[in-house]
């Protein structure tokens, strides 16, 4: 029985591009009610992964009429509200409608069958988390047709700003609130499957690193949403129902948003990250043909990395007027953080070391991973320096470490992840010149629209503008042409997948030599629609 | 009703979620009690009177308050003869003046100091002399001065005269 079949579009018809999406293809067993009802993992991870693909086009189409009005200072193309909802649905999109998602795809794809677990936990919980995300992303993109748009107050929805947005800022109140109900539950089936339903033998130690991730990412998903729900309920009623949490005059504080924004903020930006090293853990061992350099530390320093992610949050918020001793402690804990990212480096440098090495397409989005990454993480370490970051906040510099660690970092993660798993989960290998490809032109294009961004943000330019002082020009019109040339890029990707799909080669069996997991040991290529009905024995 | 252990573990994960956004509510007044207590940031404290940190307690200067019209059918007085004020604390003194003339006269009050040197150091912030004062047959008017006394004032002086003399604006006649 085959495991796969498209996804079925459930696009909004607010979609901007046209391109990306196949609608009705359906597979043997087809039908719009298979989708709607199935609980099972394989079915419900393709789902997330369309959904997060289709994202991922919405997202970027707002980013290239972003980039498109930043080509030259002035005003050309939209009106600079408009340019602010775009900027701000941008980032919410990108995080909650692509990025998230994706690795919640790759989570239910893959977690069952690499502890050997028939499916999740809780299967109609985990149908019901995913269908909660198009009606969620319809609401979000609702809002621009509302009176007075979209919020433009940036992804992070600073009050007292959103306490006086039109009606649109409650669509994205209610769809943060369907968004994070989604990734709760979700987490909760995540953790209650690993906890439970390994296989005999396999023990906590035992299981791919990919497992170990996903479970630290759900546990920080389960304690750091709910705040988000709290900060954005605060503001909805702060709108409303005559609360004073963010105003002064009723004995409230805008600063107190940014205080409990950022405490689910910053976790965040690990529960992003985190499942991606996953991925690369996965990966980097199985190209090198080695296993895993210091699988103990890797565990410890994912766990390291979770415990401080809590501690570090006003390192967003600097420059509020904050005591210098709370900006030294903030910025400590935050050097602090490097720590066990660079064990977790150095293991996969290790990994490589002396490994026999080959560069199919998934090894080679994670070296640029590593590469990029580590980049990212060097530039956050500067801005964790307090003296550093009072001249950069709010800069675009800050912009370009962000988009080195969720785009090159988490979303080259993610390419890294489907080229590996697609055999396995379509039984069809990919095209490796055309994967070559796009491996290439998204490394180059990555790096001329972001690399060039650092030099505006130590210049001086403002994070979130439409309009910029004409010295800015040359790096702008490079970063918008790289826009344009990544974009182009991501279509090689695009005609790759559908044509494998539709008429790829078959697969083998173990279709990578040195992967190890027992996904790929003790499973048919494509894997079958019900897997490990029997658990495995793991000697 | 026994619950698996599934369903244990999803409980215990739905309380600590439900936790979290109690928490998420909780942190309001723990940053309240906590900048309060650690002095950060003053939304927490409640203040009797503003806080002027430029007010030099440990001086008292006694103003001594004086008024003379030249030539002017006007009776000018102040309202106190003398009042105390600390250097960087500002204060309001008033005067009265009264036209006794039967038609308006138009004057202008120039002010001297004493001890000459504390000239400097005495800042009107508002005054009658500032401008010319038109006052109807009859009219009686209280004019407010508000000064501060700079804290730079010498050490040695304890006392400023501040005496306004009024002079009539010839040729007005009235007319402002």
């Amino acid at each position: 029985m085959s495991a796969v079949v498209h996804g079925h579009d459930h696009g909004h018809g607010h979609d901007h591009d046209h391109g990306d999406h196949g609608h009705g293809h359906h597979g043997p067993y087809g039908g719009f009610m298979r989708w709607v009802t199935t609980t099972n993992h394989k079915d419900i991870g393709t789902m997330y992964l369309w959904f997060a693909g289709f994202m991922f086009f919405v997202g970027g189409m707002m980013a290239l009429a972003i980039r498109l009005e930043l080509f030259h200072p002035g005003i050309q193309f939209l009106n600079p509200d408009f340019y602010n909802q775009l900027v701000t649905s941008h980032g919410l999109i990108m995080i909650f409608g692509a990025i998230m998602p994706a690795f919640v795809g790759f989570a239910n794809w893959q977690i069952p069958m690499m502890i050997g677990a028939p499916d999740m936990a809780f299967a109609r919980l985990n149908n019901w988390s995913f269908w909660l995300l198009p009606f969620a992303a319809t609401l979000l993109i609702s809002a621009y047709f509302m009176p007075g748009g979209a919020p433009g107050a940036g992804w992070t929805l600073y009050a007292p700003l959103t306490v006086q947005q039109g009606m649109g800022m409650d669509f994205t109140i209610f769809a943060v609130h369907i968004l994070g109900m989604s990734s709760i539950l979700g987490s909760i089936n995540i953790i209650t499957t690993i906890l439970n339903m390994r296989a005999p033998g396999m023990t906590l130690m035992r299981m791919p690193l990919f497992v170990w991730t996903w479970l630290i990412t759900a546990y920080l998903l389960v304690a750091a949403m709910p705040v988000l729900a709290g900060a954005v309920t605060m503001t909805l009623t702060d709108r409303h129902f005559g609360t004073t949490f963010f105003n002064a005059a009723g004995g409230g504080d805008p600063v107190l948003y940014q205080h409990i924004f950022w405490f689910f903020g910053h976790p965040e930006v690990y529960i992003i990250a985190l499942p991606a090293f996953g991925v690369i853990s996965q990966v980097i061992p199985a190209f090198s043909r080695k296993p895993l350099f210091g699988y103990a530390s890797m565990v410890y320093a994912t766990s390291a990395i979770a415990i401080l992610s809590f501690i570090v949050w006003a390192h967003h918020m600097y420059t509020v007027g904050m005591p210098v001793t709370g900006q030294l402690f903030f910025m400590y804990a935050t050097t602090l953080i490097a720590v066990p990212t660079g064990v977790k480096v150095f293991n996969w440098v290790a990994t490589m070391w002396k490994g026999s090495l080959t560069f199919e397409t998934p090894m080679m989005f994670a070296i640029g991973f590593l590469i990029l990454f580590t980049l990212g993480g060097f530039t956050g370490l500067v801005l964790s320096l307090v003296p550093i970051d009072i001249q950069l906040h709010d800069t675009y510099y800050v912009v370009a470490h962000f988009h080195y660690v969720m785009v090159a970092g988490a979303m080259f993660s993610a390419f890294a992840g489907i080229y590996f798993w697609l055999p396995k989960w379509t039984g069809k290998m990919y095209n490796e010149t055309l994967g070559q490809w796009h491996f290439w032109l998204t490394m180059i294009f990555f790096n001329m629209i972001f690399f060039v961004q650092h030099f505006l943000g130590m210049a001086g330019m403002p994070r979130r503008i439409p309009d910029y002082p004409l010295m800015f020009e040359t790096w702008n019109q490079v970063s918008s042409i790289g826009a344009f040339g990544f974009a182009l890029a991501q279509l090689i990707f695009i005609y790759n997948l559908f044509t494998t799909l539709k008429s790829g080669a078959p697969a083998a069996q173990k279709q990578w030599e040195g992967a190890d997991s027992i996904d790929w040991t003790h499973l048919p290529t494509p894997a079958p629609y019900h897997t490990f009905e029997t658990p495995p024995v793991i000697k | 009703m026994t619950l698996d252990a599934n369903q244990k573990l999803f409980a215990k994960l739905a309380s600590i979620a439900i936790g979290m956004f109690a928490f998420g509510y909780a942190l309001v007044p723990f940053y309240y009690e906590i900048c309060a207590a650690w002095g950060v940031n003053s939304l927490g404290e409640v203040r009797a009177e503003p806080l002027n940190t430029q007010v030099d307690r440990t001086r008292v200067i006694t103003i001594e308050l004086d008024a003379n019209s030249h030539g002017l059918p006007w009776r000018f007085k102040p309202l106190v003869n003398h009042i105390e004020v600390h250097p960087g604390e500002l204060a309001t003194v008033e005067y009265e003046v009264v036209n006794e003339r039967r038609e308006a006269v138009t004057g202008q009050a120039v002010p001297s100091y004493g001890p000459e040197r504390a000239a400097e150091y005495f800042r009107k912030i508002e005054c009658f002399c500032f401008s010319q004062q038109t006052l109807a047959p009859g009219e009686t008017r209280r004019m407010p001065v508000v000064f501060v006394v700079d804290p730079k004032l010498p050490k040695d002086v304890t006392n400023i005269a501040l005496s306004y003399t009024f002079f009539e604006v010839a040729g007005r006649g009235g007319k402002s």
